[in-house]
């Protein structure tokens, strides 16, 4: 369940619309932001508290790649496999941190630590191959630079 | 940012701490803002109008013009949203302002949202910006407390509130009538238009949507002068431009330069040429949903018409440089993968033909190739060419059809099972392009 903090920022953001259901994506980024992911009952609290249909709310979160369905790590890894990573290695960065985490992509590891998945253009084409933990970026990755990276996570 | 002389845009962003509005308003930040309170508001659209500047997010819609629209329409309240969703593969020039220097953008939007009468405005954040809606949200506080965001601004009874709506990973969003619907707390699928945003927008109101570097722009234009401004750059695309250099360069990243500069320009001056001493083989101009280019283009000018004339956009004016080891029909199939995934499923043409087109690269770059390949995507090109809903479905195919064009002989090499230039043919998809 949604705690009084996250309920309270949502009823916050949705005063800076001229209608509630405007606050629908803040509302679900706050409720993952939280949870980890979307639970069906998280869905159904937003609904509630927007007063928007629970079906609309699911409908438009069901839209967008970077709202998760299933608990995720506790670190999430988003690497980037469009064209500039490409073109530099990104497929060598998955299979690096496949090889390395012991799972595949989507997948958590065994002690819950890290999941990892392919992102669209995350904006780093300058620092390619490049990808996100988390909310951090990083750039000029190589399989010894993402050894050093992991290691920040605990 | 290095041997840039002409840097406006970016210039503040090699200021450290440039963040903090104390420091930015040291550099000159939101000094034209009082220019523009000392002006009517269709006194600063004709500025505008005057300057010749062009959306920076891909369309290059005159900003003025589009302003005058909105302004017109006596329906109220007015809306200012600016579209950061700045996904187009390549793209990260809106990224160097968002993150270095917010408060250029938040200068040119209480400028914008006077001039057309909006009392609110909306920074539409791409979700894969999460350190850029902190510092927005921060420079945002900051320009509120020193009272250039709230009400009676400017001792003139204007208001203006600010405020940071982030999204949630969907390209779609980019383009302005989705992103409004996404805005809106729905889907982010596309609207027919017209009617225009300008008319109705956002919650069916009037408004002005324009992206992070052509806001970014309006200070300059009311702190130079419309004549001034135009100075710089070429007839049609005035001003400079944020190229975004990326893929086999020595030095890739934001270069600022003034419009119509040339490629060779662009990639062998400022971006260090092609790395480890390899030859130049395609360029992408202006994010991959531009046709690409070759190594004979070298001299074409990255200005508006200069690049449509070509046959070729300037796009977002993201440069992704491939060198001669890339084999073109891996390196399109990564292209088309991606519209694939961000196809938003509600036209026919769009949804159904990027699957087609996908599926048969996904299995060229597998080795199993069939020799009508090529016919076949060209076919699908063609049927689906001027029947989708927006510009997403016309913008996969650009990257196919021009790299049939300018490269075929890749596309027979593969299906012909004849090896390719990254040496690795057949092998598993999505090897290293």
């Amino acid at each position: 369940m949604l705690s009084p903090e996250a309920i309270a920022r949502i009823h916050k953001k949705r005063r800076r619309y001229p209608d509630a259901r405007a606050a629908v994506l803040p509302a679900l980024r706050i409720a993952q932001e939280e949870l980890g992911h979307l639970p069906a009952d998280a869905i159904r609290s937003i609904a509630d508290l927007l007063n928007v249909p629970e079906s609309e709310v699911y409908g438009a979160a069901t839209f967008y790649a970077l709202l998760r369905w299933k608990p995720a790590g506790r670190h999430v890894i988003s690497v980037c496999h469009n064209l500039p990573c490409s073109l530099l290695g990104a497929e060598t960065v998955l299979d690096h941190l496949s090889r390395t985490l012991g799972v595949g992509e989507g997948l958590v590891t065994g002690d819950g630590r890290f999941s990892f998945q392919r992102i669209e253009c995350i904006g780093r084409c300058d620092g390619a191959p490049a990808m996100l933990v988390d909310d951090d970026y990083h750039g000029n990755l190589t399989p010894e630079k993402i050894d050093a990276i992991l290691k920040q996570y605990e | 940012m290095d041997g840039l002389m002409q840097a406006m845009l970016l210039k503040r962003t090699a200021i450290p701490n440039s963040t903090d509005i104390d420091v930015a308003m040291a550099h000159g930040a939101y000094a034209s803002v009082a220019k523009a309170y000392a002006m009517r508001p269709v006194d600063v659209i004709d500025e505008v109008r005057r300057s010749g500047l062009r959306g920076r997010g891909g369309a290059g819609f005159p900003t003025g013009a589009k302003w005058s629209f909105a302004a017109m329409d006596l329906k109220k309240p007015k809306y200012l949203v600016c579209n950061a969703d700045e996904g187009e593969p390549g793209t990260f020039k809106d990224r160097f302002i968002l993150e270095q220097d917010p408060h250029l953008l938040i200068e040119g939007m209480i400028i914008a949202g006077y001039a057309v009468g909006a009392e609110q405005g909306y920074i539409y954040v791409r979700g894969e910006y999460p350190a850029a809606a902190g510092i927005l949200e921060r420079a945002i506080g900051q320009a509120a407390a020193k009272g250039f965001l709230g009400k009676q601004l400017g001792g003139k009874g204007v208001s203006f509130e600010l405020e940071v709506h982030c999204g949630a990973g969907a390209y779609i969003c980019g383009e302005e009538t989705s992103l409004l619907e996404s805005l809106e707390g729905r889907r982010g699928q596309p609207r027919v238009r017209p009617p225009f945003p300008v008319n109705a927008g956002a919650w069916g109101k009037p408004t002005v949507v324009n992206n992070v570097e052509t806001l970014a722009n309006v200070p300059f234009v009311l702190g130079l002068g419309s004549e001034a401004f135009a100075g710089t750059g070429v007839e049609g695309s005035t001003g400079t431009k944020i190229f975004s250099v990326s893929g086999a360069v020595n030095k890739p990243g934001g270069y600022e330069l003034p419009m119509g500069t040339t490629l060779r320009e662009i990639i062998y001056t400022h971006a260090g040429g092609i790395r480890e001493g390899r030859n130049l083989k395609a360029i992408i101009p202006g994010g991959v949903s531009t046709p690409m280019l070759t190594a004979g283009h070298l001299d074409v000018r990255m200005d508006f018409n200069s690049l449509a004339a070509t046959g070729s956009m300037l796009g977002s004016g993201a440069v992704i440089v491939m060198d001669d080891r890339t084999c073109m029909v891996k390196a399109t199939s990564v292209i088309v993968r991606f519209f694939e995934h961000e196809s938003c499923g509600k036209c026919t043409p769009c949804r159904e033909g990027t699957g087609w087109l996908s599926r048969i690269y996904q299995r060229m770059t597998r080795g199993e190739g069939r020799e009508n390949d090529i016919e076949a995507l060209l076919s699908i090109c063609g049927k689906m060419k001027g029947k989708c809903f927006c510009p997403l479905g016309e913008g996969a195919l650009q990257p196919v059809m021009s790299s049939i064009r300018h490269f075929r002989g890749d596309y027979e090499r593969c299906v012909r099972k004849e090896g390719c230039d990254d040496g690795s043919c057949g092998a598993k998809a999505g090897a290293k392009v």
